[in-house]
């Protein structure tokens, strides 16, 4: 009991770091009043701040929290004569959270919760700020950065979304039959976009997006935890090891960028790759393929060939092929066009690029570096243009690492 | 929770209404519709209005003076046609009935949160319906 305020205050951002998501899921799923729960979450903390290093860590802080919580959610429901018809479901919460210091374990309602923040009444930009702030608790500045938004515009997008889950009452409960498949592919993609914020931070200048690759991480494995006979849930988990597997071998010591046919492949992560295999093997098995399996699959094929194994360029621009069918993204389209170029040449992939709209390609900085590097192959004919395509390339990033690896093409040309 | 669901429809959904004879097919998937919503215990009241916008009238009070025009208070394509009630336990399933309407799969239904103002008026309100 005789923790000292150090110990305590560790003891509290333990519990925060492993159990905020537990704790709000069954807080809000009680009170469906999820702004409520968050504040009365965030005063618990602060109780259990002030308090723990007096009087000791409580042998069950996660009922202690959900106690002084309930308290909080409750006074505040009283003095909140319009919300009437909540105070049943406050006293239900009351009720349980009694019985909380005699069980074990609380309820695990985190999938509930990932389903309402990715909800189909929700504007659908916010579903995956909104995952962030409110399964992890990530603060909403930090979030507005790392989606480079202003941060009073994030903020009130998320105040408003977590007002409409409250005020239009929508459910917290797992959708079932027909309803299932869109709302865990709308889960499963706004987790998809944290990742992909976390990893366009490629430097990893950004603290606040750096971490994002990790959340979204735990996020696929708390579904997968949850869910785990979802193939698309397992092939969206796969995709994540695979990437955060060879995540940090994209810079040199120096800062200089790597692409990834010039890593080192004994670097990357091996347990991570192992992982990868295991859950898209588990995603296979249920021989329902999907968006995220496919692209799982993609990347294991690069990492494959790479690491010496039998796989063929024809057989990866087979792989996306798949998912273009499913997922027609630029990203795929200009995958596939760097796959053909080495399967069938440059003249082949080039006639591929040159048939994407070109209003979609405008902004988008990796097809000017795709671009640049076709017509780099096909010779001094198109050496002109080539450098057209690299300067806008160079135009479009603003990331100091990527920027001196394209002129060092331009150089190598010269 | 009790939540309207408010059905936008085209105008040709307002002639049909008059138009079509009780025994007329037209009539046999609202029919069924009100069925399964009583049934369930989840249906609170509502009407379809009467005719198109053609015959709507807006009001307002300002400043004593009424300021009457033609008109419904907002012009679109599909136009306000009716009005349902239910009562049910979240926004999900009032979307579940509401996907059962008829009129969702022509037109355009709206669901929205009906105010709980018991504590004003007292708890008889509400159940005037």
């Amino acid at each position: 009991m005789a923790a000292g305020p150090d110990a305590a205050r560790r003891a509290v951002e333990h519990v925060a770091r492993v159990s905020y998501a537990r704790l709000i899921s069954y807080l809000c799923a009680r009170s469906r009043d999820l702004p409520g729960a968050e504040d009365a979450l965030g005063d618990a903390f602060a109780a259990a701040l002030r308090t723990w290093p007096r009087d000791g860590v409580p042998g069950k802080p996660e009922a202690w929290l959900l106690h002084a919580a309930r308290r909080r959610l409750i006074d505040r429901a009283r003095l909140d004569q319009t919300r009437a018809a909540n105070t049943a479901a406050l006293t239900q919460l009351l009720a349980e959270a009694e019985d909380l210091s005699t069980v074990r374990a609380f309820p695990d309602e985190r999938l509930k919760l990932l389903f309402v923040c990715a909800h189909p009444a929700i504007d659908a930009r916010v579903h995956t700020p909104l995952m962030l702030q409110v399964v992890l608790g990530l603060e909403a500045a930090d979030i507005a950065a790392a989606f480079v938004t202003p941060a009073s515009t994030m903020g009130q997008r998320l105040t408003r979304a977590k007002a409409k889950i409250r005020d239009a009452g929508i459910a917290f409960e797992v959708p079932s039959g027909a309803e299932l498949a869109p709302r865990l592919f709308a889960v499963l993609e706004a987790i998809y976009a944290a990742y992909g914020f976390g990893w366009d931070d490629v430097a990893g200048a950004d603290d606040k997006r750096r971490g994002l690759t990790e959340e979204a991480l735990w996020l696929a494995r708390t579904l997968v935890e949850l869910m785990p006979e979802e193939p698309e849930a397992l092939g969206l988990l796969a995709l994540f090891c695979y990437c955060q597997a060879r995540r940090s071998q994209r810079r040199r010591a120096d800062g200089s960028y790597v692409p990834m046919s010039e890593q080192d492949s004994t670097r990357w992560d091996g347990s991570l790759l192992a992982e990868g295999d295991h859950w898209l093997r588990e995603a296979a098995g249920h021989q329902t393929l999907g968006r995220f399996q496919l692209e799982a699959a993609v990347q294991s094929a690069h990492v494959e060939r790479l690491r010496g194994g039998s796989v063929s360029w024809d057989e990866i621009v087979v792989l996306y092929d798949g998912l273009i069918a499913v997922a027609p993204t630029l990203g795929a389209r200009l995958g596939k066009i760097a796959a053909v170029a080495e399967a069938r040449g440059p003249a082949a992939a080039f006639s591929l690029l040159d048939g994407l709209p070109a209003e979609d390609v405008q902004q988008h900085q990796p097809y000017w570096a795709v671009r640049a590097h076709l017509l780099q192959a096909l010779g001094d004919a198109r050496a002109s243009e080539a450098d057209v395509a690299l300067q806008r390339a160079l135009d479009l990033t603003d990331d100091p690492a990527l920027h001196a690896f394209l002129e060092s093409r331009r150089q190598r040309r010269a | 929770m009790k939540y309207a669901m408010l059905i936008y429809e085209p105008e040709s959904q307002f002639n049909a209404r008059r138009e079509q004879p009780g025994e007329s097919p037209f009539w046999a998937p609202w029919r069924a519709y009100h069925k399964a919503l009583l049934e369930a215990g989840v249906y609170a009241g509502g009407s379809p209005l009467d005719r198109p916008d053609t015959t709507a009238t807006t009001l307002r009070v300002r400043g004593g003076d009424r300021h009457v025009q033609d008109g419904p208070y907002a012009d679109t394509k599909e136009q306000l046609g009716g009005i349902m009630l239910f009562e049910v336990a979240s926004l999900d399933e009032a979307l579940r009935w509401a996907a059962q309407c008829p009129a969702a799969h022509y037109g355009t239904v709206e669901v929205r949160p009906v105010a709980d103002l018991n504590h004003i008026f007292g708890p008889e309100h509400g159940h005037g319906s």
